[in-house]
């Protein structure tokens, strides 16, 4: 698996792009139990089931369920996207990134970020004007509910699998490093906290959760950037200079470098990043816990601002591990004569430079809350996934499809518990089988699909009247099967896991053919669609259009 | 995007069975008919798009810059370390939170106030 971290060849775009959420920490050996960390992280557990208590009690309805009863502030909402975005791997990722090469971090902190206001302009207040739990609700809204709900279903669960077992590799990596806790200890103890807190808690405890840890992420990449600024004065240019005096690379990671050397793939990687962003399921799912559409846009805003923030400080970090790590011998492996390579020889990887920053300007108990922190950060952010797939499971697919319709709210509610039972044991047990598998890719293929399949379902169906139900279907279909093939057949897959010698599709990010392509036949099926259902499809557009500009019939908060 | 132009027969149309859509507001009809309606559902849209343009030109342009002129990036300011390419990524940082602002901003007082407008004139 070190070969993904070998030199910033192309395929190290896929790579980094899964760094946003399970970092390949390649071969982990168990470091010595962290009992500061330990300690910590229990107390954030403790805190957090403590409001899952509180959560459950209060959780009666669906709506308290799906969206913790439409009553979240935009405030609120604003920090658990934020920290929905902000994962563990985000973190140590991108800073380890800047570590490495310097100036390119900054492709993948700007790529993760520019998705948001595109979200805010064309989705954010459309969809909470027509949603009411997924955002099937809003595709399928003048749509088949049948066929809408299957195809949006089926994207969420193939975006949220490969999310969460990148991001359960990554955790049972992490906490192996972080705690000193063999492997499958951790990814079991990530899994049944997730299971503890979406099946008792739902929305509202995911949602705290994530509130609180992304209140701790932040509140601690700020001290460490912030430590890091007051030993050069709180001048950039001065922490600039002495990083790259110390740098092997010297001025040149100042500059762009090798990683985005092919325009296509840059560019690629840009449209899934940015639209990806867009068809998140766990991040849609958001804007149905605020009250309106005003409180869905300011929370975009708010989030937009926050995510910012933080990857300026992942920068700042990464800096300050090259100036403040890279001539302290303590902070790596030692060869022999006490040589080291700066780039290679980090104790725990370059993934581990914020953790051994967090030592080198807070000491042992700073190191020690910052190795909870990325395990709080994780287990929020598989909570918020496994919460989207049991949503997927029992709202959209049981509910309208299987029950069509004919169902009881309890009993819904109980099926999703059910369901998010069923997800956390299949994503243990899928994290156990993958430990030594190279995920990195899926978290790339994960942000592919969310552009492919169902950015385009949901955004043709609210923004062109033309659309019909063979339309979105055809659509989806081929956004998530050419996205998932092309993967297959790129260097991650093809030639990596099948050890094929070269790979038939010669790019690793597919969206920018794939989500086109999508667009394209959800345009040319439903123009070709002259049956009588589509008419009536289109001529319901009217209402559609109505409420989503407007609010008129909005479901309106839950909160009681 | 008005769209009361194509001539259907606006909510009253039988919407597909089992949708959300099921719930049709009689009002559907007069709504679109109305000013304020066109009016908002224009200047939104339009003002959605130009952002949208915007955002697309200029993280496009940054990273285009970085795949085909990265000796323009590495060209150094003000004689220190930080490269123009620096101070690039962190404009389209800002630059993408400042548009948002603006948004809201304008959302916030133009586009509420036309749908406030909008709400009174159908009498709700």
């Amino acid at each position: 698996m070190n070969r993904i971290l070998l030199g910033l060849t192309l395929a190290t775009i896929t790579a980094c792009a899964a760094y946003a959420a399970g970092p390949d920490l390649g071969a982990v050996s168990q470091a010595a139990t962290n009992w500061p960390a330990i300690g910590m992280f229990l107390f954030f557990v403790v805190l957090t089931l403590g409001i899952t208590y509180k959560a459950a009690k209060g959780t009666k309805s669906a709506a308290d369920f799906y969206a913790a009863g439409g009553g979240i502030s935009a405030g609120t909402n604003a920090l658990a996207i934020a920290g929905d975005y902000m994962s563990a791997a985000s973190f140590l990722g991108i800073s380890g990134l800047v570590y490495t090469s310097g100036f390119d971090g900054l492709i993948y902190s700007t790529g993760f970020l520019v998705g948001w206001p595109i979200v805010l302009f064309l989705i954010a207040e459309r969809l909470r004007n027509l949603g009411k739990f997924t955002f099937a609700d809003v595709a399928s809204f003048r749509l088949d509910q049948t066929a809408i709900r299957i195809i949006s279903a089926v994207g969420t669960l193939v975006v949220v699998a490969f999310y969460l077992i990148a991001q359960m590799v990554g955790a049972g990596k992490l906490i192996q490093l972080l705690f000193g806790l063999p492997y499958l200890y951790a990814v079991i103890i990530v899994g049944v906290l997730m299971i503890v807190y979406v099946a008792f808690g739902g929305m509202k405890a995911t949602t705290w959760v994530q509130v609180i840890k992304a209140c701790l992420l932040l509140g601690g990449a700020s001290f460490m950037a912030g430590a890091v600024l007051l030993k050069y004065g709180f001048n950039p240019e001065a922490l600039f200079a002495s990083s790259v005096q110390v740098h092997p690379k010297g001025d040149a990671i100042m500059a762009p470098g090798g990683l985005v050397s092919n325009p296509i793939e840059a560019i690629s990687l840009g449209v899934g990043l940015m639209f990806g962003t867009a068809g998140l399921p766990h991040i849609l799912m958001r804007f149905f816990t605020v009250s309106d559409a005003q409180a869905a846009r300011k929370s975009v805003f708010y989030a937009t601002g926050l995510i910012g923030y933080f990857y300026i400080l992942t920068f700042i970090i990464g800096f300050g591990g090259i100036a403040l790590l890279m001539s302290d011998p303590s902070y790596f492996k030692l060869g022999a004569a006490g040589t080291f390579d700066k780039l290679k020889d980090m104790i725990g990887g370059t993934n581990m430079v914020a953790v051994n920053l967090a030592n080198a300007v807070g000491g042992p108990y700073f190191l020690g809350f910052i190795s909870a922190v990325a395990f709080a950060t994780i287990l929020a952010v598989v909570a918020g996934l496994t919460l989207a797939g049991a949503s997927a499971v029992s709202h959209d697919l049981y509910a309208q499809v299987i029950a069509r319709g004919r169902t009881t709210e309890k009993h819904e509610v109980n099926l999703s518990k059910i369901s998010a039972v069923v997800i956390g044991i299949v994503a243990i047990y899928l994290g156990y089988v993958f430990e030594n598998q190279n995920v990195a890719f899926m978290v790339g293929l994960a942000f592919a699909v969310a552009a492919s399949c169902n950015f385009p379902v949901l955004a043709m169906s609210i923004l062109w009247r033309g659309t019909t139900t063979w339309g979105a279907l055809a659509g989806g279909l081929v956004g998530l099967i050419s996205a998932v093939g092309m993967v297959v057949l790129s260097k991650a897959v093809w030639v990596v896991t099948f050890g094929n010698a070269a790979p038939i599709f010669p790019y690793d990010n597919p969206a920018l053919f794939s989500m086109p392509l999508a667009f394209v036949t959800i345009w040319a099926v439903s123009s070709l669609d002259k049956s009588r259902k589509a008419q009536r499809e289109r001529a319901a557009f009217e209402a559609q259009f109505v409420r989503s500009e407007t609010g008129i019939g909005a479901v309106g908060a839950h909160a009681h | 995007m008005s769209g009361s132009t194509l001539g259907l027969r606006g909510g009253t149309a039988p919407p597909p069975s089992r949708t959300a859509a099921a719930a049709v507001d009689p009002q559907i009809d007069r709504i679109v008919r109305t000013p304020e309606f066109k009016q908002l559902v224009a200047e939104r849209t339009r003002f959605g798009w130009i952002l949208t343009i915007l955002m697309l030109v200029v993280y496009f342009g940054f990273i285009g810059l970085i795949a085909f002129d990265k000796s323009l990036m590495a060209v150094k300011v003000g004689g220190g370390t930080a490269s123009l390419g620096l101070f690039m990524g962190v404009f389209v940082i800002l630059f993408a939170f400042a548009l948002t602002g603006i948004y809201v901003a304008r959302a916030n007082t133009r586009f509420d106030a036309l749908s406030d407008a909008l709400k009174r004139s159908v009498g709700r």
